[in-house]
Formats: structure tokens, sequence, C-alpha cells
């Protein structure tokens, strides 16, 4: 079955998953600052939380990665050169999961904005009322607050996130389905890999709702169930 | 007795409204001040801006003969200019609230010891040995591993009150603390902040309980729109009232 191409693919899946995590990684410290910013009390900070979520939720993700791949490889070569430096080359991967960390930051920066603003305004005004600082307020209270109302949202993301990895084969990085594509056209069996890399998603998305949940229900815990809904 | 805090001339604007129109307090060291007066009186506010919570538009506050140096913020209210000052301050002087805000995802144990490790850099053990104490001073260390949402009002408040003693603040300030419960758990709050007034604490409590205000406190300062329209020894000042202001606000109460 699948004419010994099976370890090929699932090296493909490590592949996906690692781009996928760094991505994740990457667009959750994006949301983070775009949240804060949003909601701080500086103007310049949340016009420019504004423009980020707005440019990038309106310009569909391919597009996007296209102009900061290339976009960013000749930027990046005319400073250089400048400067006397030689020609570089953006590693694939490195651009890839940027790109994707980027553009996946503003979808989370509305997620994280929407936890935040749950948290009633008492909670923060209890920590700072005894000296705490903002640094601890944000780490010992709103963080661990912020989860529970997250873990919706972020779990979307996070599918919509790892489809979106294999957009990332168009720059020349060998995911899954580019290996199921090699694959297939190598055995004129295009369904077999297809459907199998389909498998293969539906489990890793499985697991991922199902691990979410469990989170969830463990940040939960100070909550009443009639009062959580 | 020393003067603790000394607010002078604090002056609070939202828009085009004055909340507060200039307002003098000083509490000495063991002084329990009561403060009443309709809602929207304004003493909330001032509570508030006694700790820094709500910025005052103008005035000035001085803790233990040292003031604090303002600088303005984006609305041009004043806010304390040293973010470590600020904290420094905040620490002595702790506040209860009306709402409890209890730390929803701590335990009630946990609540009362965030404090004294992020603030005071105690051990996680010696602040759980500090909390246990003070969870039983209130009567609460049977529900100290019981999160907040799973505690009664009374008891919630009580484990709030429990958090702000491990500070050990010099200065303790009281929103409403009992406005929120249930009437049949006003009592045991109650108990809990007349014992801290017997052994001495110095408290500013904001409240709509006459007889704690009469029978508890050595001061009572009753708020008018926004100004003091009456204060003195709480025995004289509930008892004869000079406005007709007081007067008309105690017979609401009374009724």
């Amino acid at each position: 079955m699948f004419q010994g191409y099976l370890p090929m693919i699932l090296d493909g899946l490590r592949v996906t998953l690692s781009i996928a995590f760094v991505s994740l990684c990457i667009a959750t410290v994006f949301g983070m600052l775009g949240a804060s910013a949003k909601l701080s009390s500086s103007p310049v900070l949340r016009h420019t939380a504004g423009a980020y979520t707005t440019v990038i939720r309106a310009l569909p993700d391919l597009l996007l990665m296209l102009i900061v791949f290339y976009g960013g490889q000749i930027l990046l070569n005319r400073f250089t050169q400048a400067q006397g430096l030689g020609y570089i080359d953006i590693d694939a991967f490195a651009a890839g999961t940027v790109t994707l960390g980027f553009v996946f930051g503003a979808y989370l920066t509305e997620t994280f904005r929407g936890a935040m603003l749950a948290i009633p305004r008492g909670q923060m005004e209890a920590g700072h009322a005894m000296g705490l600082s903002r640094l601890q307020v944000m780490r010992d209270i709103v963080i661990p607050q912020m989860v529970r109302h997250a873990i919706p949202g972020f779990t979307n993301n996070w599918l919509v996130l790892l489809k979106a990895t294999a957009l990332i084969s168009i720059i020349g990085l060998d995911d899954m389905v580019h290996r199921a594509s090699l694959a297939s056209a190598a055995t004129r069996e295009p369904f077999t890999f297809y459907a199998l890399i389909g498998l293969i998603y539906l489990a890793v998305t499985t697991v991922s709702i199902v691990t979410l949940g469990a989170l969830n229900r463990r940040m939960s815990r100070g909550i009443r169930a009639e009062a959580a809904r | 007795m020393p003067v603790l805090l000394e607010a002078t001339d604090i002056r609070k604007r939202f828009g085009a409204h004055d909340v507060l129109r200039g307002i003098d307090l000083k509490a000495e060291k063991g002084d329990v001040i009561s403060m009443i007066g309709a809602s929207g009186s304004g003493k909330s506010t001032f509570l508030r801006c006694l700790n820094f919570l709500e910025h005052p538009t103008e005035g000035q506050i001085a803790f233990a003969g040292k003031p604090l140096a303002c600088k303005r913020d984006r609305n041009g209210d004043q806010i304390v200019a040293e973010e470590t000052e600020l904290r420094a301050f905040r620490s002595r002087v702790t506040m209860v609230f009306q709402q409890f805000n209890l730390w929803s995802h701590m335990t009630a144990r946990e609540n009362v010891m965030l404090g004294p490790i992020r603030v005071h850099g105690r051990s996680r053990s010696e602040a759980g040995e500090r909390a246990d104490h003070y969870l039983t001073r209130v009567g609460v260390a049977h529900r100290r591993d019981a999160y907040p949402g799973f505690l009664s009002g009374g008891e919630q408040q009580r484990v709030a009150i429990a958090r702000a003693l491990a500070m050990e603040p010099e200065l303790m300030l009281f929103d409403e603390p009992t406005s929120a419960l249930d009437p049949e758990l006003v009592g045991e709050v109650l108990r809990v902040m007349r014992n801290l007034a017997e052994e001495g604490r110095t408290m500013i409590v904001v409240t709509h309980e006459m007889n704690f205000a009469r029978d508890v406190s050595n001061r009572v300062i009753f708020l008018d729109k926004g100004v003091i329209a009456e204060e003195g020894d709480p025995r004289e000042v509930l008892r004869q009232p000079r406005t007709e202001r007081l007067q008309g606000f105690l017979a609401a109460q009374a009724a």
C-alpha cells in the first residue's frame, strides 16, 4: 500500500506541523501585542494596531505570502547591497512562518482583545490596588483568565492556520501537500495520496480540538457550571 | 496621634460633570472614618482617588507626612509621577471592594498569598502560613481551597479582607463592603470589620450601614454633591444633624 511513499508523506507531516507550530507561536506574540495596543490609552498604538488588523484581514493569505516572500527578499537585498554585504537568500521556512505568523497575528489580535475585554475591570484593579506592577497584573491575573475566554477563537484560528500551511508549498517548502503531489505524480494515483493526507489533517485537527477542549476545562476550574454557560 | 494620610482639596471632573469639588481629609493613626452620603454624592470616587484607582483632577495626597509627587496624565488628571512610589504607597494602603474582586482563577488561599509573594517577595510557604493565619482571623479557613465562585458573598468578602490584611497595611480602604451582600450575610462581614477597628487599625469606610458608622467609627463624614456637608463625632453628627441635607438623608436611611 502507498508503494513505499508513506515514510516520505509522514516526513512531510513533520514539516507541516513544525511550520504550523512555529507560525502559531509567532502569531500569538503578534496577537498579544496587537490586542494590548488596541486596548492601550495611546492613540498612536491603537491606530497602528487598527491598520494592521484591517489590512491583513482584507487581503487573501496567498497574496500576502507572495508579497512578503518576494517583496521581503527584494527589500532585504537592497538593504544588504547598500550596506556592502552580499546577496542573502531568505530561508523559505523562516519566510513562511513569519508570514503566516504575521497574518494570523491579526486574527488572534481580535480574539485576544475580546478575551481581555471579557475580564471584569475589578480583577485588574484588585491587583493594582495592592501594589502589583502592570507586568505582574498581566502575568498573574489577565493572562490566566484570558485563556478561558480566548480558547474557542484560538482553536478556530489554529485549525485555519494548520490548513493554511498548505499554501506554503508554493514558495518552495516541502510540506505534506507537496509530498503528496510528488507521490501522486509518480504513481498516477492522486486520489490515494490526497485522501491519505486528508485523513492525516483530520487526525491532527481532531487531536487539537480534544486537547484545547481539555485545556479549556482546566482553566475553567474556578467557574461554576451555570456561570460558565 | 501622627497623621497617616492627608488629602488636600481633592477635585474630580468627568467631562463637564464636577463629581468632587474640593475635599480635605486627614486620617490619624487608629482613626476609623465612615463616609456616608446618597449615591452619586462622590464618596466612592473620593475613596478611589485616595489610592489613585481614579485620577483626581486636582489636589494633593500625602502619606506618613510625605506628599506624593504627581504629574498629569493624558486627560490632564493627576497621577503619581513615579510608578515605584505609587506601588510602594498602594502596598501600604490596601482596598476592599464592593464587588469583592477576588481573582476567579485562584483559590481563596492563593488569593491571599499573591500580594505577599509578588510585592513583599515572601516564599510560597511563608505566604501560605500567613494566608492561613488571616483566613482563620476572618473565619473562613475551612474554605481556603475553594474557588471564589463557590463561596457565598459573605465568605468572598471575608476572604477579600484577609487578602488586604495579608499585606499588613497601615491603612485600609473599604468601598461599600456590604452593599453587594444579601441582608443575612451583612452581619458576618461587619463583625470582622468591627474586630479590626477594635485592634486599632486605621480604616476609611464608605458605607450605608448607619449602625456601623455610629458604633464603630470615631469620625463620620457626610458627603453631598461633591463636598463635605457635615463631619465630626458620629454620636453628635448622626444624632443631631445640623444641615437639612443630612436630616433628609438620615430620615431616608431609617425608612
